[in-house]
């Protein structure tokens, strides 16, 4: 049996240069970057004067990464790392308590029958459920890897509403329980050029988490163009996310491997730049193991191996658990296995 | 009656009328046999300073529009018609031909100007392409200048063979050196005096008058010079010349026998002196939702 | 239980060797039969190992007589006699012959060539395979070329191949020829003779007619014989330089058509507007790609003050992950040089790079204790007078040189006899157009680098050769296209 690595998503760990110690406190960006947000002119400035992106070349690099053979040990450890990032989703107008309750326990347990199959990193609903996640995840520490309960806010998915109303959305979700917030961005503001309203509101979102960290969701699908992504990108680590995460998984296109690439560039390039690690999260579309295992390849050869860590990627999604169960399970016993065989919450 | 003025024929570089540097001269006699007028000798060094400006011609005219280039080379043609009876006379002289003879080669060298000056701007679309390729870019291939290009005249038509060797040089956007049939310099330094009222920049056209046994191992072994047309070259000296231009990679144009320059010219010598570049450039999708180039 | 941070090597993903069905010797091909050949057997290695892979038959000159005499008699009989759609659809065959044997062929090119198997399986093999697809086509389509209603083929080409693309070479000199009408006698380059020699048996699985197509291994003396035999009517070369000089002196006078493929110092320029992050991976590709074992490589990288400081860092920082070693291993980015000889060559010339003054960095990447390895280098802040700007090294190494405005840089970039290539990163299209119109170079990648297509032309300016490979432009070089009437 192959040795598994759990990580502990609930912690920086080691001497991760620039790892926040706790909630960082909301002062605005660091030194290289304090006089950029001053006003909307020079945000603007200084968004639309990042370099370019061009879609061909980056699109053929993605594609050209893709094709890494991961075979044997290194595929094993692969599924377990993308197992341990896994923010198990689900964000149905049709949830019910019931439904997070089954969700937590694939969370806890993804593979009953291969106890030692890690836990994932978090579980991502709706703010109204966080209790019920709560309830479910009590004490469950105790058995393992904490799982971080990860609520949706800000008016997800469209985030249509009235900032004071978004916050509200974020308060009752942290007051509920949650360890991570997952904020959508206003996409019409981004569009019409008004950045320093996107970053205004990133940053009292931020506030309101407290504690709590705060996944910026970019909605890359409605962003239209890479060089959006960076600028988007940019504007979230400048206000303060603690991740850049891709999409709702309510709009298509979701997660791509190019868009991840540009946002895995931003996040390397803020730490070069500030000392800061930040991290990524694409969401949607991930389905088998062999699409997270493609950026497992792009976060260690793109970023670098130091975000290979569930506190510094995450993916969501809710499928890809299975596959990536079914791909262990036929790297351990080297045969192949059916759905049927692999538990549906 | 007074004394007639005669014409010191000189070279024609840069745009100017130089004599030799060596101060060397050469004697033409008529087609009688009698003296007709002393030519200009020209020497290795003048073949050097043809070369420079011929290069600096070549930066000016390589950069103009090819509508732009056919409008001088059309002027070129129309200032021959307006010197016609002077070729007339030229060619009856050197060479003792009749009046119809050499009035239909100054008539062929006219239209053979006017056929080439509307090439200037159909090279790049009967022998460039959009290529078709396999990958998210627009790709094209465009015929463009070769550069200096070294031209030993025929000895041929005096005019109409001059002006059938140079014009498809300058038609493509290169400049050219010209060494001179060495038995009809008058004609040759008489057409440089017209290219030097058409417009055409100066050292886009040099000609040189003189031995081209002398003159052409200079040329075609010369570094700046680019391609090599060994019209005028004969025997032995042509496949030294050939061997001298391998030195630096020149494009080397060899008809097979000698040109009948009355016949309608094909593109032979036009393409000889064009490179085809092909340039690529990213096209992409042009968002997100249109899905990924590859 | 641990808490650290993964460390997560690629485990080693090797091809199976057994693929490329090696076998211990290899014959020539002429007139239609796998002979043994007159001359001493060559014996090729293996790069990645540096141990020896098999033994070749090469050619004396009475084989190659035999040979082009066999092309004569082909091309008499029965090849230009055969309709252009019915030539068209040899070319057909085997390049769907070349799709069905391509992994096979990919794993022998890695194994004689030292390229990773992600590029001869991703491009060498199926390149080679669309350069047949794309001439088959052309083959009853001659008429619409620009050259008359029904343009004639020349006759025998001998052509000799370079080892960088064995194959990719291969094939672009035997389609086009082909598709013209013309017959072949080919040498493939003394280090890499094995590929060429399976695309016989498939050119024979082919039935195409015997003699049409020739193979002749065999050293330089092989290469020399047959371009100046008096049995060609059209030669086409790849190589160096120098060589190519030495082939069009040797064959002035004799009036046969030549096209030269030649050496080159490609110019990468970025400008401070480029989108970086792309421009890093196309400097990566333009120098990288074969280890920099490319004509057209862009192996001179000019860039603007600005960002060069920027630029270099991040490109270090790429050239870091790139992954140095087994050939065959899938995740093998950079593989061997092809020959101890060349290996040496670019040593040298690095370190003269070094003494000029240029400041090294080298990968850390770990080579493989046996083989022919260079590691991924950087000469920085290089000068125009150095040898390392002006000299092509051929090897996985980049000369970097800063400029100041894009009139400097056009300067700095045609300042070289070279004419290959070129690429401009910038995000501005009318300075990339402006670029592109004013580089003196055959191919002008804008935003890209070393792309290539069977549709698009390919060759080059002064001391990079003329004629073109590849398009409508290419299949002129197989053609009589020569139209200027002729005095009786």
């Amino acid at each position: 049996m192959a040795s598994t690595v759990i990580h502990d998503a609930s912690r920086p760990k080691g001497p991760e240069p620039g790892a926040p110690k706790g909630p960082e406190p909301v002062q605005g960006p660091p030194a290289p970057f304090a006089d950029v947000v001053a006003d909307q002119s020079s945000l603007r400035r200084f968004l639309d004067g990042l370099p370019g992106v061009d879609p061909v070349a980056l699109e053929q690099r993605a594609a050209g990464l893709a094709t890494r053979s991961i075979k044997k040990q290194s595929k094993l450890t692969a599924i377990d790392l993308a197992i341990s990032m896994v923010d198990l989703t689900t964000l149905e107008g049709a949830d019910t308590p019931g439904k997070v309750r089954n969700l937590v326990r694939k969370a806890l347990q993804p593979d009953p029958e291969q106890p030692d199959t890690p836990r994932v990193a978090a579980v991502c609903i709706y703010p109204d459920l966080v209790p019920v996640a709560a309830e479910a995840l009590a004490g469950a520490e105790r058995t393992g890897t904490k799982i971080k309960i990860a609520s949706v806010a800000t008016a997800f998915p469209s985030g249509r509403a009235a900032t004071s109303v978004k916050i509200a959305d974020v308060r009752s979700a942290v007051e509920a329980g949650a360890d991570e917030i997952d904020m959508v961005i206003d996409r019409g503001a981004f569009l019409a050029g008004n950045y320093a309203k996107v970053y205004e509101e990133i940053v009292a979102v931020k506030q309101a988490c407290g504690a709590a960290r705060l996944k910026v969701i970019l909605e890359t699908g409605e962003l239209a163009t890479y060089d959006n992504v960076r600028k988007a990108s940019w504007l979230a680590l400048l206000a303060g996310g603690d991740f850049i995460k891709t999409s709702t998984g309510k709009v298509s296109p979701a997660a791509t491997l190019p868009v991840t690439h540009v946002m895995l560039q931003a996040v390397k390039d803020w730490k070069r730049l500030t000392g800061q690690q930040r991290a990524v999260k694409p969401a949607g579309g991930i389905r088998t193991a062999k699409d997270a295992i493609r950026y497992l390849v792009a976060v260690r050869e793109v970023a670098g191996p130091e975000w290979l860590d569930p506190y510094w990627f995450r993916f969501g999604a809710s499928s890809v658990l299975n596959d990536l169960i079914m791909q262990r399970r036929t790297q351990q016993a080297g045969h192949y296995w059916g759905a049927d065989y692999v538990t549906v919450d | 009656m007074s004394l007639t003025v005669s014409k010191t024929y000189k070279l024609y570089v840069g745009g100017a009328f130089p004599r030799s540097e060596s101060g060397r001269t050469y004697q033409v006699d008529d087609a009688g046999g009698s003296f007709m007028a002393n030519a200009v000798l020209a020497s290795r060094k003048d073949a050097r300073d043809a070369v420079v400006a011929a290069r600096k011609g070549f930066a000016a005219w390589s950069k103009a529009t090819p509508y732009n280039r056919g409008q001088v080379i059309y002027r070129i043609a129309e200032m021959l018609q307006g010197r016609a009876a002077e070729f007339v006379e030229l060619l009856i002289v050197g060479r003792g031909v009749d009046h119809d003879t050499a009035r239909a080669e100054v008539d062929a060298a006219i239209d053979r100007l006017v056929h080439y000056a509307g090439w200037t701007d159909k090279l790049t679309a009967v022998f460039g392409s959009a290529n078709p390729v396999s990958a998210p870019y627009f790709s094209y291939s465009a015929p463009e200048p070769t550069g200096v290009v070294a031209v030993v005249a025929p000895v041929d038509a005096p005019l109409l063979g001059l002006v059938s060797v140079i014009a498809p040089v300058i038609t493509g956007g290169n400049a050219c050196v010209v060494i001179a049939a060495e038995q009809d310099p008058c004609v040759a330094v008489t057409f440089g005096e017209v290219l030097a009222t058409s417009d055409v920049p100066a050292g886009v056209v040099n000609i040189l008058t003189g031995h081209g046994a002398e003159i052409g191992p200079t040329l075609a072994a010369h570094a700046d010079v680019n391609a090599l047309d060994l019209t005028g070259a004969e025997g032995e000296l042509r496949t030294e010349l050939e061997r001298s231009a391998a030195g630096t990679v020149k494009r080397v144009y060899r008809p097979k026998g000698r040109p009948d320059f009355t016949a309608t010219p094909g593109t032979a010598r036009l393409r000889a002196f064009l490179e085809i570049k092909t340039v690529w450039h990213p096209t992409g999708s042009p968002s997100l939702a249109a899905g990924s180039s590859y | 239980m641990t808490n650290s941070v993964v460390d997560w090597e690629y485990a080693p993903a090797p091809e199976s060797e057994a693929v490329a069905r090696v076998k211990e010797r290899y014959l020539p091909y002429i007139d239609g039969k796998f002979i043994e050949g007159g001359g001493d057997d060559l014996i090729t290695v293996n790069p990645g190992r540096g141990e020896d892979l098999a033994t070749v038959s090469t050619v004396d000159d009475a084989d190659l007589d035999t040979a082009i005499a066999a092309a004569r008699r082909a091309y008499e009989g029965p090849w230009s006699k055969l309709s252009g759609a019915e030539r068209g659809k040899y070319l057909f065959r085997i390049a769907r012959g070349i799709a069905e044997r391509a992994r096979e062929l990919a794993v022998l090119e890695s194994l004689d060539n030292g390229k990773p198997i992600k590029e001869t399986r991703d491009f060498d093999v199926p390149t080679a395979a669309q350069h047949f697809f794309y001439h088959a086509g052309w083959a009853d389509k001659l008429g619409y070329l620009g050259y008359g209603p029904n343009p004639k083929s020349l006759g025998v080409a001998g052509q000799v191949i370079p080892w960088n693309f064995p194959l990719l070479m291969a094939a672009w000199k035997i389609a086009p020829a082909l598709a013209a009408g013309n017959t072949v006698v080919i040498k493939p380059a003394e280090t890499t003779p094995l590929s060429i020699l399976v695309l016989a048996e498939i050119i024979a699985d082919a039935d195409l007619p015997p003699g049409v197509v020739n193979i002749v291994p065999g050293a330089g003396d092989v290469g020399a014989s047959l371009v100046n035999h008096p049995g060609i009517d059209k030669v086409a070369f790849t190589g160096s330089t120098a060589v190519g000089k030495q082939i069009q002196q040797s064959l002035a006078g004799t009036g046969r058509k030549l096209t030269l493929e030649l050496g080159g110092k490609g110019a990468n320029i970025v400008f401070a507007d480029a989108a970086l992050d792309q421009a890093v991976e196309g400097i990566v590709n333009g120098i990288f790609f074969n280890a920099g074992q490319v004509c057209c490589a862009g192996s001179r990288l000019l860039v603007q003050e600005p960002v060069a400081e920027e630029l270099l860092l991040r490109l270090k920082d790429r050239a870091e992950t790139l992954r140095v070693g087994d050939p065959l291993d899938k995740n093998t980015d950079v593989g061997a040089i092809n020959s101890s000889a060349q290996l040496t060559k670019i040593t040298e010339l690095t370190q003269a790079g070094v003494d000029e003054g240029a400041e090294v960095w080298r990968s850390s990447c770990p080579l493989p204790d046996r083989g022919f390895y260079v590691t991924p280098t950087i000469l920085a802040n290089a000068s125009a007078t150095m040898r390392i700007a002006r000299e092509e090294i051929f090897g996985p190494v980049l000369t970097v040189i800063t400029f100041r405005t894009p009139d400097e840089a056009l300067a700095k970039a045609n300042n070289s006899p070279y004419g290959l290539s070129a690429g401009v990163w910038t995000e501005k299209g009318s300075r990339a157009m402006a670029m592109a119109a004013r580089l003196q170079a055959g191919v002008i990648w804008d935003n890209t680098f070393n792309r290539f297509d069977p549709a698009a032309a390919f060759g080059g300016y002064q001391e990079s050769g003329f004629g073109r490979e590849g398009g409508p432009a290419g299949l002129a070089a197989y053609l009589d296209t020569d139209d200027e009437a002729v005095l009786g």
